[in-house]
């Protein structure tokens, strides 16, 4: 018992309200353009924002009901067997959305094919329940679970534009550059989704350069004004 | 639709290779790739894992559809896979040790491996028989094998070579495999004919 006591409940807490869950999933620890976690559905799916908003909606609620289900039973699961309890667990909830999904919109569920099922072997759900909702209360699970939900559909729905605007001249499906524009097919095949997720790192990392290159330069500037002061 | 047993093959393995074309199996694809060494066990003991689980879930879906509980086929599925890749980890540990070493963090994580997910699944939609399923299941882990193979060898030759900055780590291999997957994308018409 004091086994499991030790393994919930690891030697040095958190910090308490450090920072909101739920802000941390979507941005700061961003699952796909931060951590590059569940890339298979990431860039699977994404070919229109339709698909990839739907998807996204699909895995924050597998995220947040395991979430909360996982941080329910973390005093009660022992350790050796943690694992298997989590996968179960996901592949129940999963089961869930795979009869919602086909209940709402036929089409859609047939449009996403086998990847709905494969949400449970997503490395995002495993991940954040081992890591964070197993050691934390219900409330903060399920925050982060949304979080890191929304933050999954907005990376989805960023690649979706790209590929669907580039590759079809649409953005859910009204068309955009009118009737002349030729669609650049590439982005919509499987090459595309490759290329659209190495733009989106691009952009991201540039933006991180030119941050640290500013932080570079303020602290600089400010090493410099007390220096004048001491001289003056 | 042609489903002979070649066309099987030849379609999982090159047409609609695993990785490069239906996105499979990208978390290791894109994470273990960056020695030869570590990319080819990686694909063998997928390989394994997705011949032993392919069979045994062909199995369970007959077990599953004599008693008419098919909702139950995604748990029951991860739990086949979980529990093949428990065997192979405590084969592998008892058989050799080094390479057990060698290997080690790399097992548990192809539980998470969707390839292995998606072998059943595939089975099931297509509605392939016994012979089919184990056909189609050495073919699409042969393909993932291969497609981790061709990456790590490029990306051990691009360590070498001087690139921007930015575009170092995942950028990087994401180019990569856009081109792999654009040079595969040639395979499309060997389908066409059959």
């Amino acid at each position: 018992m004091s086994d499991n006591a030790v393994a919930c409940h690891p030697a040095t807490p958190p910090p308490k309200g450090a920072d909101n869950p739920f802000v941390n999933g979507l941005w700061k620890q961003n699952p796909v353009f931060v951590q590059v976690l569940g890339m298979c559905p990431t860039l699977a799916v994404t070919n229109s924002v339709a698909n990839a908003v739907a998807m996204g909606l699909c895995t924050t609620f597998v995220l947040a009901s395991s979430n909360c289900l996982v941080s329910c039973v973390r005093k009660i699961v022992p350790k050796q067997v943690r694992i298997a309890t989590f996968i179960a667990i996901a592949a129940t909830m999963v089961t869930i959305v795979d009869y919602l999904m086909k209940a709402i919109s036929i089409s859609m569920s047939k449009a996403l094919g086998p990847y709905i099922p494969l949400i449970v072997a997503n490395c995002i759900v495993l991940e954040r329940a081992e890591s964070y909702a197993a050691r934390r209360p219900v409330v903060k699970a399920t925050l982060d679970g949304l979080g890191m939900g929304f933050g999954f559909t907005f990376a989805l729905t960023c690649l979706g534009s790209i590929r669907e605007v580039l590759g079809a001249g649409t953005f859910l499906g009204f068309s955009v550059f009118g009737p002349h524009f030729e669609p650049w097919v590439l982005f919509l095949l499987p090459p595309g989704g490759f290329i659209s997720m190495a733009i989106w790192l691009l952009i991201f990392a540039t933006w991180r350069e030119r941050k640290a290159k500013k932080a570079v330069a303020a602290a600089r500037a400010e090493e410099e004004k007390t220096q004048m002061a001491v001289l003056a | 639709m042609n489903d002979s047993l070649t066309h099987i093959f030849v379609d999982s393995l090159l047409i609609n290779n695993f990785v490069l074309c239906v996105f499979l199996g990208m978390c290791s694809f894109l994470g273990l790739s960056q020695k030869f060494s570590t990319a080819w066990r990686m694909g063998v003991s997928v390989m394994f894992v997705i011949i032993v689980s392919g069979v045994l879930s062909f199995g369970a879906h007959a077990l599953l559809a004599a008693f008419n509980v098919e909702y139950l086929r995604i748990i029951v599925y991860i739990i086949i896979i979980a529990s093949t890749v428990q065997l192979t980890e405590m084969f592998i540990k008892k058989t050799s040790p080094a390479l057990f070493r060698e290997l080690g963090v790399y097992l548990p994580l192809i539980t998470t491996n969707c390839a292995v997910l998606a072998v059943p699944l595939f089975q099931d939609s297509r509605r392939y028989n016994l012979l089919q399923s184990t056909v189609f299941a050495i073919a699409a882990s042969a393909g993932y094998c291969l497609a981790i193979c061709l990456l790590a060898l490029i990306r051990e030759r691009t360590d070498l070579s001087d690139i921007p900055s930015l575009a170092k780590g995942t950028a990087l291999t994401l180019i990569l495999a856009a081109i792999l997957s654009m040079s595969f994308m040639g395979f499309a018409g060997m389908g066409s004919g059959g």
